[in-house]
């Protein structure tokens, strides 16, 4: 899948857990979100895409995504 | 089976505590205090002559037919309309009473043909009978007076006809028009003599208000108004009980067939979701069943501009058996998926998606309810803990105050509009919360208390603005918040709630509805009495979906709207079997009951049940699969009952990942445009063709039971039988009563269901087990399925698509009444008659400025593609925002949709593309490419019976 899809998505992902008033249970939720929700390889993809830099994503996604098993 | 009837005691029920007690004939009978002596001596097993009265409506009392004798009281009053007293005693014959009623149907018949042997009725006509009953033997007046007889038949519309001749003026068309549908069409012209029966403003039927949901046919004592397939067709031999298959209030019916051939539909006087009423989809729209488009046989070729060929089931299930066992080898186990379908049944659903854990060995299954219902899911189950709604429809009639949020009832429900207009008629009040004035807002004796007619994007605003209302005028109810949900989480709620930016006044600029109606609004919802929240689509297909649906849960927490008759909150899904479809484990990352595949305990359940080792791993959702196919990960799809190729947004990209595959199969009873790129095509069975469950919005599992025998020679699960049977993993089923068994033993909420017990109860409401053995029309009483009710922040964020200076008007979509959905069944039915062609609604000043009359060709544009359609210029849409439907494929409504999706479910946002609309003369590239092919492809098509056996 392309990463310009994978990363709208998760943006749109952290629009709403941003909105948490602590920013690691922002963290835990958009982790868990996609943990629960993407397949493996939707994942390995994002997490690739983080490694590379994670451009287009914001922070407390990347954090996200890092704590990715 | 014979054909069945209903034993119609005259008035309806009464619900008293308080029984009172009567003799009739000398009979001793208790029933509800305010019941009719017609009622009661109904209950006693008597029938008193009656023609105006039916235990549907309210009595009448103008036949004068269903006199009786009350001991110590004059004359001879209508029981109909006569309540029961303690210790009355009445007599229904005596030899005055004879006498009279004689004279009475004597007065009927002096005005009546007399052609009962070539009648319509025949055999099935309660003046024919009443005449029976009194034991009229002569007409003494004569034909010779003024009278009816020859007056004209309407026959203007395409169900039934309405024959002037043959009415007696009993206004139970009339009163059926006005109670049970609600719509107030009908009305007795004139005056004595001179009455009759009127349609609008002497307008024909098909010309007037009538919306053709067949109260009147269905209420008429003769054959005034006559089903035009009983004309042709004569009376039915027998009656089967089953589900409709259209929207997602199903409606339960007798269907009445002669032979293989169904005579008519007539809705179920015991069925619990309907009550006897039904809409014109369900009542007449099934001869899509046996239209000459159904495709019998299955077919097979190798690639899309090939000749489609004939061939067995064998062949063309070995065919995609092998096609999906080489792509997976050459791909990957993961390259290929399937998607279960909202029309067809709970054991249908079931078996795909488990085709697709099993037998493909990935969990990349998902189902339509993705582009539809998937944040009420997502939604619910956060915040309740339940996927589902949480009432019965009975429930709207205890409730005070209803709130319609992105739903139009009349045209996407049209027996719960019934219902729920019903109890606004009685004093209910209604709030609407939509951009655009659907009928509720003003139609005959129902108005909205608040129409909040908000900008396309702005719910959750909305629903933020009004919570906002209730906590800071302190109008929330303390003490259900505090017992009932937790409170670290509402504390968080209220802080977040509270701030300066969600109230109404701030958010004015965003929502466009006056602060002073957001708050008048609130404060109706929240008032002491019962409050309860409808939504549909106009809820769910916003980026912001799941957020709005947290909302509206958290609104009716806030206010205590949860666990008792006349509350909560309540989804109104838009297939039939939505709610089924998700109960079954269609989606990716769940197994039946709404159990993640993380769940090593469920998990082992389903593999030791199955046989096999289960992938722990999420699969692909629907638009998912399509990224990957167009970037060739992804190969084979498995579609049973789905047309995503119109049903789904962004049609460029979803056609293109369909062109990508190299294994697509449909099961279809059309070839739909889905179809049209597929490799190998199953024929589907109809609903009238199978036996199955639906599960309706309410949670209510109806049984389908086989009217006819398949056309194509197989159900839908007997199909996926045989396909997970060539890919190698073996099922066995015989009848889908063995697939029910295998749920209820492996879901929780399903333990108690069994068709044994549907086929005693009618119906059931899941949850349905050891607890609750014959289920649960009310969720969350005591306690939600969670424990305690989370509250959530659902903080407003503004959706991508924007008004732009390329893109200034905002298009919305939406339903109409006669047709549903991709219209696959509706277009191939008489009801075209009321809608032939989507068009877009432009409101009056965004027409003048760019030139635009009604009925002009108008470009529609969005950073997706254009189409074209006619215009419609209609003050019903604010100005800035435009509207179409979706029915007919070639107006590409879902070219012009984005692939903008809820954040959390990837349901698309169907309600909000920015768009630019001109005028136009001539189709779009689009539009000219799809007939092309649309012709190539039935041209392909006409080739299919030409190649068998070659």
């Amino acid at each position: 899948m392309k990463n310009d899809q994978l990363i709208k998505m998760v943006n749109d992902i952290a629009s709403f857990f941003a909105s948490e008033p602590d920013r690691e249970e922002s963290i835990n939720g958009i982790h868990g979100h996609i943990s629960r929700f993407w397949n493996i390889k939707m994942r390995e993809a994002i997490k690739q895409h983080v490694n590379d830099g994670g451009e287009g994503l914001p922070e407390i996604a990347v954090e996200a995504i890092r704590r990715l098993k | 089976m014979s054909l069945t009837t209903w034993r119609d005691l005259g008035t309806p029920k009464r619900e008293s505590e308080t029984l009172v007690t009567i003799s009739v004939d000398g009979i001793e009978v208790s029933v509800p205090e305010g019941s009719s002596v017609l009622r009661a001596a109904g209950e006693a097993g008597i029938s008193i002559p009656k023609l105006c009265a039916t235990d549907s409506l309210e009595p009448f009392g103008s036949c004068r037919l269903c006199l009786v004798e009350v001991e110590g009281r004059k004359g001879y009053p209508a029981s109909c309309t006569t309540p029961v007293a303690e210790g009355m005693v009445v007599r229904t014959q005596t030899q005055k009473l004879a006498k009279l009623r004689r004279e009475v149907m004597e007065l009927y018949i002096s005005d009546h043909p007399l052609d009962c042997l070539t009648c319509p009725a025949n055999g099935n006509c309660e003046l024919q009978d009443m005449a029976g009953v009194v034991g009229l033997r002569e007409v003494r007046y004569g034909f010779d007076g003024k009278n009816h007889l020859a007056e004209k038949k309407d026959e203007s519309n395409p169900y039934f006809t309405f024959d002037a001749s043959k009415c007696i003026v009993c206004s139970r068309c009339v009163r059926a028009c006005e109670e049970t549908q609600g719509t107030f069409a009908l009305t007795i012209d004139g005056r004595g003599f001179g009455s009759s029966v009127s349609a609008g403003k002497k307008e024909t039927f098909l010309e007037s208000e009538c919306v053709s949901c067949g109260a009147c046919v269905e209420a008429c004592p003769t054959a005034t108004l006559m089903e035009k397939s009983v004309i042709q067709m004569g009376q039915a031999e027998r009656s089967v009980k089953t589900t409709c298959a259209y929207c997602g209030v199903g409606c339960s019916f007798k269907a009445e067939i002669k032979g293989n051939d169904v005579v008519r539909m007539v809705p179920d006087q015991d069925g619990k979701a309907n009550r006897g009423h039904s809409c014109v989809k369900g009542r007449f729209a099934f001869g899509y069943a046996t239209h000459k488009d159904r495709i019998t046989k299955p077919m097979i070729r190798s690639k899309i501009t090939d000749p489609w060929k004939e061939v067995s089931w064998e062949e063309a299930v070995q065919y995609a058996a092998n096609e999906f066992k080489r792509i997976q080898a050459k791909y990957g186990r993961s390259s290929v998926g399937g998607i279960t379908s909202s029309r067809c049944t709970n054991e249908e659903t079931y078996l795909v998606q488990k085709l697709v854990r099993a037998a493909f060995g990935n969990n990349n299954v998902d189902t339509c309810a993705r582009v539809c219902h998937s944040p009420t899911g997502y939604g619910l189950k956060t915040t309740l803990g339940e996927s589902a709604g949480t009432q019965d429809f009975d429930s709207v009639m205890k409730t005070d105050v209803a709130m319609v949020i992105g739903a139009n009832p009349t045209d996407g429900h049209p027996v719960f509009a019934s219902r729920l207009k019903k109890r606004l008629r009685q004093g209910a009040k209604l709030i609407v919360v939509d951009p655009r004035a659907i009928d509720l807002v003003d139609s005959p004796h129902v108005k909205a208390s608040y129409h909040l007619k908000l900008r396309p994007g702005t719910n959750v605003a909305i629903i933020n603005a009004l919570a906002h209302v209730i906590v800071t005028e302190n109008l929330f109810n303390k003490e259900f918040v505090e017992k009932r949900c937790e409170a670290v989480d509402f504390a968080k709620w209220v802080d977040f709630i509270k701030q300066d930016k969600n109230s109404p006044e701030t958010l004015e600029d965003v929502t466009g509805v006056d602060p002073e109606l957001i708050r008048g609004a609130a404060r109706l919802y929240a008032q002491k009495g019962n409050s309860a929240i409808y939504y549909g689509l106009g809820v769910t297909e916003h980026s912001q979906g799941s957020t709005m649906v947290m909302g509206i849960a958290n609104l009716a927490m806030l206010t205590g709207n949860i666990g008792r008759p006349g509350v909560g909150v309540n989804p109104l899904r838009g297939q039939n079997n939505v709610q089924g479809s998700c109960d079954m484990g269609s989606f990716p990352h769940e197994l039946p009951g709404y159990r993640h595949l993380s769940d090593s305990v469920t998990r082992e359940l389903f593999e030791g049940e199955w046989g096999v080792s289960l992938d722990h791993e999420p699969g692909l959702r629907i638009p998912n699969m399509l990224d990957a196919a167009v970037s060739n990960e992804f190969k084979g799809l498995y579609v049973q009952g789905e047309d995503i190729a119109q049903s789904d947004p962004n049609t460029l990209h979803v056609t293109a990942a369909l062109e990508a595959m190299e294994c697509v199969v449909i099961q279809d009873i059309f070839l739909n445009e889905t179809a049209k790129y597929a490799h190998v095509f199953l024929p589907g069975a109809s609903f009238l063709e199978k036996d199955g469950t639906f599960t309706n919005a309410e949670r209510r599992i109806s049984r389908v039971r086989k009217v006819m025998e398949p056309l194509g020679g197989k159900a839908d699960w007997e199909g996926t039988v045989m396909l997970s049977n060539a890919l190698g993993y073996t099922m066995t089923y015989e009848h889908p009563s063995e697939i029910m068994d295998e749920i209820a033993k492996l879901t929780p909420t399903f333990h108690g269901v069994s068709y044994e017990k549907l086929d005693a109860l009618g119906s059931i409401q899941w949850p349905c087990n050891e607890n609750t053995p014959e289920g649960t029309p009310i969720m969350h009483i005591d306690e939600f399925v969670r424990g305690k009710g989370k509250f959530v922040i659902t903080e407003y964020v503004p959706t991508n698509e924007r008004a732009t200076r390329k893109f200034p008007l905002i298009l919305t979509t939406g339903r109409i009444l006669s047709q549903y959905n991709v219209g696959a069944q509706t277009r191939r039915t008489p009801n075209v008659v009321w809608f032939d062609e989507d068009r877009l609604d432009i409101h009056p000043s965004d027409a003048e400025v760019r030139g635009i009359k009604s009925d002009d060709w108008v470009g529609i544009s969005s950073r997706a593609g254009q189409t074209v359609l006619r215009a419609r210029v209609s003050d019903r849409v604010q100005p800035g925002v435009v509207y179409t439907t979706f029915h007919f494929p070639e107006s590409g409504a879902n070219v012009i949709t984005t692939d903008n999706s809820d954040w959390a479910t990837n349901c698309p946002e169907y309600k909000v593309t920015a768009v630019q609309v001109e005028p136009v003369t001539q189709p779009t590239e689009w539009q000219k490419q799809f007939h092309r092919f649309n012709k190539e492809q039935l041209e392909l098509l006409a080739k299919a019976s030409e190649t068998v056996g070659a």
